[in-house]
């Protein structure tokens, strides 16, 4: 269906090839994981596939693409709408009309199709993807993964042969993930629709895939068997790493193949326990009572308390629109609160100046980058320096703790996503709050980023800060913290130690978990731990 | 008579108006409003301007420099220097309450869908171009919040840079991601139409825009003559319409769902037909009516026949169908009486 033959990208201006030499055939309605780091051409391979890449971003790309026989470089981008449908990371970004059917019937109406058509396939597409009565609501009143899956709706009425999807869920809670998922699958078996799905989280599609194609960095792709492939990835999911620490052959690639293997596993480890996480009885570095936060007559946060003791980390879970992110931002004083009080050593952050504030909680804001707007990184280090009245040099020594080598000149738009959170972070601790609230740190980090992003959390509250993170993430919120809070509609509905809550509730359990069940094991980590300890006892 | 039109405008929009963003706004036109006349108001406070004799107290006047000279600051303020500044804001302000309830009522992405297919395109950009302005605002509200985070300065010019950078970064990264998405969705397919057709129909239309301007103030304004007036309208609006259809013939683009055109819809603008040609019979009439009198000082008087112009502008509140089911374009074209009529030919 999709063929590169001899394939090399190189974007304007920059030293190396961003794709080389590919060579890749992607038969008829299979579902293809494109893996691999942020930054080693994954969006330039999935662009490639429908002529974004070259004909929009520029570069000069060598080799042919082509689709269903359809050479990429012959026909324009416009023409390729009935054939491939694209679908981005964020969809309000791509919506033209705003309401759900008319957006449904936008590419059909580009290509004049008649109207008895449109009405037939508008009502076909909001059955298949379970839309049918969101039809006439506004598209931004809508929640991610309903607005996610209007965006794939609206490629699909096109009866495209192919679809590709740029991290359709990474901006999704675990729930509308699966959501989304779910719809992608119902394409892939109904419809034999071709599906190429770029995702960080491999965990969630691995198991669904016919095909893995893993981008290791030099611009080659490698394509094979998920299975085959998983046993070298440096990407692999849990599973698969639980996989490999128990030494089974062929490696389970999804939690049911895990779990009907695991009974074994489980005898081994019988009668042993994950070392137990520091309990939550410090004393409290930050104390909130009764905090209600609200936006006209919606009630965002409602009457919470909270105690956050020094040297722990907190998750806080919940879905999109639970006011996780209206909850930090009362809590450090820059948000709107209607009534309550915050305590962080005898003084109410949200009562003193923004320094002031900032000297007692730090924040690390959804989309970081907002804080950052100077040419360089030693700059934007300066300029820190100077507004927390720190002595010059703390911030920068902070980042290279954090982050080190991070390049002086280098713009703070270039740097890597982890680079730039590191950088975002240091600034806010030049301030040295003892509080610490992060909120969803790990979207857009690859694996490895998040990898040592865990190890920086845990270092900031071994430090003797309270760190709050606000997250989607299952994995990492099993890895690093020692305390979970989950909220919905502006409540507290569950808080308690990370073992306790994240196992009793399966949407918000890690995949050793659901492995492992009912041992409490959360984290590869830790079998492997146990594991080895068992060996050298034995 | 200018406050009968305010009310008009205000009714419809109250009773035809959905909950969507740019509905809202119609209050932000009426706070606006407001603020013009104000500062007319204290304009001709401070600065005096037009003579009066009904002094109503006076202002220690401050002596200017001799070059200042035929500039006073302060200084006896008559009632006449007020009303008269109250009228002209009054007449801004009223000018821009039609254009905000037009505004109110009308969808801008449906008007899109209204216009010929020939100009598909340059209306795509405009709605486009018009659902950036509150995406700015939301991404300046965002980045303020977060300088205060960093405990930046929320003033000056340092502090701009601060806030318009990141806002400029997202805004572009938007268009991009936006115009992207549109392409690879089909937008802007050409198919098989000659560039010397689509440069005819172009000229055909800009050519017809001119002339319907031209014509309509002719018709608007009663000094200009007559023969610049109605000749001039229909011939460009007929070169319009033919270049229109020249162009939007070859189109090949469907609509999902077109806005049919009902009985409702003609009622509407019937409404609004009327209350224009009223007002403009009125003005032929006696055009003085239209504006109140400073010397001698007497209460406004008000007329019949505007008045009934303007008031058959309040029918498409009954007239128009409720905004649950549709909300149409026309009735903004009827809450918007004489001051605003040209832009009837673009409803």
């Amino acid at each position: 269906m999709i063929r590169f033959e001899k394939v090399s990208f190189r974007y304007d201006g920059a030293d190396s090839d961003a794709l080389r030499d590919v060579d890749l055939h992607i038969p008829e309605g299979e579902l293809c994981l494109v893996t691999g780091r942020t930054g080693v051409g994954k969006s330039t391979l999935l662009g490639a596939v429908n002529g974004l890449v070259p004909r929009f971003t520029g570069g000069r790309l060598r080799g042919r693409v082509t689709v269903g026989g359809l050479d990429t470089a012959r026909l324009p981008l416009q023409e390729f709408a009935e054939v491939v449908g694209v679908v981005g990371q964020d969809p309000l970004a791509g919506f033209v009309t705003d309401t759900v059917e008319e957006e449904l019937a936008y590419g059909m109406e580009q290509r004049g199709l008649a109207a008895e058509v449109m009405r037939k396939r508008v009502e076909e597409t909001l059955d298949l993807l379970g839309i049918a009565e969101l039809r006439n609501r506004p598209l931004r009143t809508l929640s991610g993964g309903q607005q996610q899956r209007v965006a794939i709706g609206a490629v699909l009425t096109n009866h495209p042969a192919v679809l590709v999807l740029d991290e359709p869920t990474s901006a999704l809670d675990p729930t509308a993930a699966e959501d989304v998922l779910g719809a992608l699958l119902r394409l892939v078996h109904d419809l034999g629709t071709t599906v190429v799905v770029a995702e960080h989280r491999v965990e969630r599609v691995l198991q669904y895939a016919d095909r893995l194609l893993h981008l290791p960095g030099d611009g080659t792709v490698v394509s094979g068997e998920p299975a085959d492939m998983m046993r070298h990835s440096d990407v692999a999911p849990p599973v698969v790493r639980l996989g490999r620490a128990a030494g089974w052959d062929p490696l389970p690639l999804s939690v049911r193949d895990a779990r009907r293997r695991a009974t074994e596993l489980r005898e081994r480890l019988a009668g042993r326990r994950p070392p137990p996480r520091p309990a939550n009885d410090a004393t409290p570095v930050l104390r909130a009572r009764g905090l209600t936060v609200s936006y006209g007559r919606d009630i965002a946060v409602r009457g919470v308390d909270l105690d956050l003791p020094g040297g722990r980390v907190t998750a806080l879970m919940g879905r999109n629109g639970s006011g996780k992110s209206s909850l930090l931002w009362a809590l450090q004083g820059s948000g709107t609160r209607a009534s309550g009080v915050v305590d962080v050593a005898g003084v109410d952050p949200g009562g003193v100046s923004a320094a002031g504030a900032r000297a007692l909680v730090g924040l690390v804001p959804q989309t970081a980058s907002d804080l950052l707007y100077l040419d360089t990184v030693a700059a934007e280090c300066r300029q820190c320096d100077r507004e927390s009245r720190v002595p010059p040099g703390t911030c920068r020594a902070l980042l290279d703790t954090l982050a080190p080598g991070v390049p002086d000149a280098r713009h703070p738009r270039d740097l890597s996503e982890g680079q730039r959170l590191a950088l975002v972070l240091a600034v806010q601790l030049a301030a040295a709050p003892g509080v610490m609230l992060l909120d969803e740190p790990t979207r857009g980090l690859d694996h490895h980023a998040k990898e040592r992003f865990r190890t920086v959390v845990r270092r900031l509250a071994d430090e003797g800060r309270a760190v709050v993170v606000a997250t989607h993430d299952v994995e990492f919120a099993a890895a690093v913290a020692d305390r979970v809070v989950v909220m919905a509609e502006g409540e507290f509905v569950a808080d308690g130690p990370t073992a306790r809550i994240v196992t009793s509730s399966p949407a918000f359990a890690p995949q050793v978990a659901k492995v492992m069940a009912p041992q409490q094991w959360l984290t590869v980590a830790q079998v492997e731990a146990a594991l080895s300890d068992s060996e050298v006892v034995a | 008579m200018l406050l009968l039109i305010l009310a008009v405008c205000g009714f419809v929009v109250a009773r035809r108006r959905g909950d969507a963003p740019w509905a809202l706004a119609f209050r932000m036109y009426l706070i606006v409003g407001g603020v013009i006349i104000a500062m007319r108001v204290v304009f001709r406070i401070v600065f005096g301007g037009g003579q009066g004799d009904v002094i109503l107290f006076t202002l220690p006047q401050i002596p200017l420099p001799e070059w200042a000279a035929g500039i006073r600051l302060f200084g006896p303020v008559a009632v006449e220097q007020l009303l008269g500044g109250f009228y002209d804001g009054l007449r801004l302000a009223t000018m821009l309450v039609c254009v905000g309830a037009a505004n109110a009522l009308a969808n801008p992405k449906r008007l899109l869908k209204a216009l010929p297919g020939a100009l598909y395109e340059v209306g795509t950009a405009v709605v486009v171009a018009l659902s950036v302005a509150p995406q700015l605002v939301e991404s300046v509200l965002r980045v303020r919040r977060a300088r205060r985070l960093r405990a930046g300065r929320q003033r000056g010019l340092r502090a701009l840079r601060g806030i318009l950078i990141p806002v400029l970064e997202d805004a572009l990264n938007r268009s991009l991601a936006l115009a992207a998405a549109m392409a690879s969705r089909g937008y802007g397919r050409t198919g098989p139409l000659p560039a010397r057709a689509r440069l005819l129909t172009g000229g055909l239309v800009i050519l017809g825009m001119l002339g319907v301007c031209a014509g309509m103030y002719g018709v608007m304004d009663g000094s200009t003559p007559r023969y610049l007036g109605f000749p001039m309208l229909v011939g460009g609006l007929a070169v319009a319409v033919v270049g229109l259809l020249l162009g939007g013939r070859r189109v090949g683009r469907s609509r999902y769902r077109p806005d049919r055109w009902r009985a409702a819809e003609f009622a509407v603008v019937a409404s609004g037909l009327a209350t224009g040609g009223l007002m403009f019979l009125s003005t032929r009439v006696d055009p003085a009516d239209l504006y109140p009198t400073l010397s001698p000082l007497t209460w406004p008087e008000v007329t019949v026949l505007p008045v009934v112009a303007i008031l058959s502008g309040v029918l498409p509140a009954w007239l128009a169908p409720p905004p649950v089911t549709t909300i149409d374009v026309a009735p903004a074209a009827a809450a918007r009486p004489a001051t605003t009529a040209p832009r009837e030919s673009v409803a």
